[in-house]
């Protein structure tokens, strides 16, 4: 690590590689950036650490992040503003209660079905697997 | 490109282009022609046939404009041992004729890498930081590094690729980076050429090479199915269950099988492991040019 490296300004995220995940790099800062959003550690008006930033933490390619950051503009989820930086623009709706609660007991009811059905713990496993994988399949790899 | 030592062929009939403003992996085996490559790169050796352009220009015939243009880490880091880095500093600075010896400085000390100290004194990862720094302070367009994280351990590599991404964020250095580590490229690399046996047995953007390809694990009948949609690029079997590479022409393959993606490191040992002569997944033949 560059001795006494730190962050020019003050920002809220860091990011980490999961070499074994199987996830590709871009698409692992995209979601970091997108959690951070949905628990609220990321707000609108945080300042996204600079490609540069990222890059001499991390090591990796520089165009990598500003891959990622555009697909979190196309999102609507930040902003890049020229000579200044990307920020974050929108908020995180908290999913109700509610909601939560209905998809935990749909999904059960689900389980109990495919048990019945004669799967086992690992077929269950590879069913949800591979349909989250196609449900995200816009990167090709996970 | 052909290159033969006397009769012991290097490179034969290598047809390669590589695109500027990429981070790009060389890997193959050793003996594979890597190093005479990159040494045909830099005008070192006369090509045998063929021809070979570095930014439009031959670097034999005109070492003048390109030399300047391309930096060069040769794989035993070759740094005078008795000198002191400064001294190293200031014999660049007199060497070259685009040199920023500020910058040099700087990430020199950033590291904590004492100038005055002779190279021969430093450590393996100071040294090779030492050697880029060097290099970096052409201010080259391109860069070419034959294994520069050998005897490196993890830290000193993790550093070493900090400052060569740095610069490539900062400068938009086209690199190419010979290795037969595949797993510390992966992060870095979006373009791959795979060389074996002195041949391109492969070559293109990093994404769309996993894109395309897929390991599938299906029954021993599943390969002719396969072949319809997809090229077998390697395959092992028991008498149950067929493992393959494949290369999917355009459409997704549909079938009975499991199908996982590829990482970067089992494409690259697929096209390894395929048997010598097996031509069918050549890359098109490009112009013999390269770097433009």
């Amino acid at each position: 690590m560059l001795p006494s490296f730190h962050y020019s300004h003050s920002t809220m995220i860091e990011f980490r590689l999961d070499r074994a995940s199987g996830v590709t790099t871009y698409w692992q800062i995209v979601q970091q950036v997108r959690r951070a959003v949905r628990i609220g550690r990321l707000k609108p008006g945080d300042q996204l650490p600079t490609a540069r930033e990222v890059v001499a933490k991390l090591a990796i390619n520089p165009n990598t992040v500003l891959k990622a950051y555009r697909e979190l503009e196309r999102d609507g989820l930040v902003a890049s503003r020229p000579g200044q930086g990307t920020f974050v623009t929108k908020a995180a709706h908290a999913m109700p209660h509610t909601a939560h609660t209905a998809l935990r007991r749909s999904l059960e009811r689900w389980v109990r079905s495919a048990r019945e059905a004669g799967l086992d713990t690992e077929n269950i496993r590879a069913i949800v697997s591979t349909t989250l994988q196609e449900s995200e399949d816009k990167v090709g790899i996970a | 490109m052909t290159k033969r030592y006397g009769t012991t062929p290097a490179l034969t009939e290598c047809s390669l282009r590589i695109p500027a403003g990429h981070v790009v992996a060389l890997v193959g085996p050793n003996g594979a022609g890597k190093t005479t490559l990159l040494h045909l790169a830099m005008g070192f050796l006369n090509l045998t046939a063929g021809d070979i352009k570095v930014f439009g220009w031959s670097p034999q015939a005109q070492p003048t404009i390109v030399l300047p243009r391309v930096g060069f880490l040769a794989q035993d880091r070759p740094l005078y041992r008795r000198f002191k880095v400064r001294e190293l500093l200031e014999f660049g600075r007199r060497l070259n004729p685009r040199w920023d010896g500020e910058l040099a400085r700087l990430r020199l000390e950033r590291l904590a890498i004492p100038l005055h100290r002779p190279v021969g004194k430093l450590s393996g990862g100071q040294e090779a930081q030492v050697a880029l720094a060097l290099t970096l302070a052409k201010k080259p367009d391109m860069l070419l590094l034959d294994e520069p994280l050998s005897n490196l351990d993890p830290l000193a590599r993790r550093e070493f690729m900090q400052v060569l991404m740095d610069a490539v964020a900062e400068e938009g250095l086209t690199v190419v980076l010979s290795s037969h580590i595949i797993a510390d490229l992966e992060r870095t690399c979006d373009y791959l050429v795979i060389l074996a046996q002195g041949q391109v047995q492969l070559a293109g953007e990093i994404e769309g090479l996993l894109d395309s390809h897929r390991t599938i694990v299906g029954g021993p009948s599943d390969r002719a199915l396969l072949e319809r949609d997809a090229s077998v690029i390697h395959s092992s079997h028991t008498p149950r269950q067929t493992t393959m590479l494949v290369k999917l022409n355009g459409r997704p393959a549909a079938g009975q099988w499991e199908e996982h993606h590829v990482g970067l490191e089992e494409l690259v040992l697929g096209y390894l492991s395929r048997p010598s002569g097996d031509s069918s997944n050549k890359p098109e033949p490009v112009e013999p040019a390269k770097h433009q």
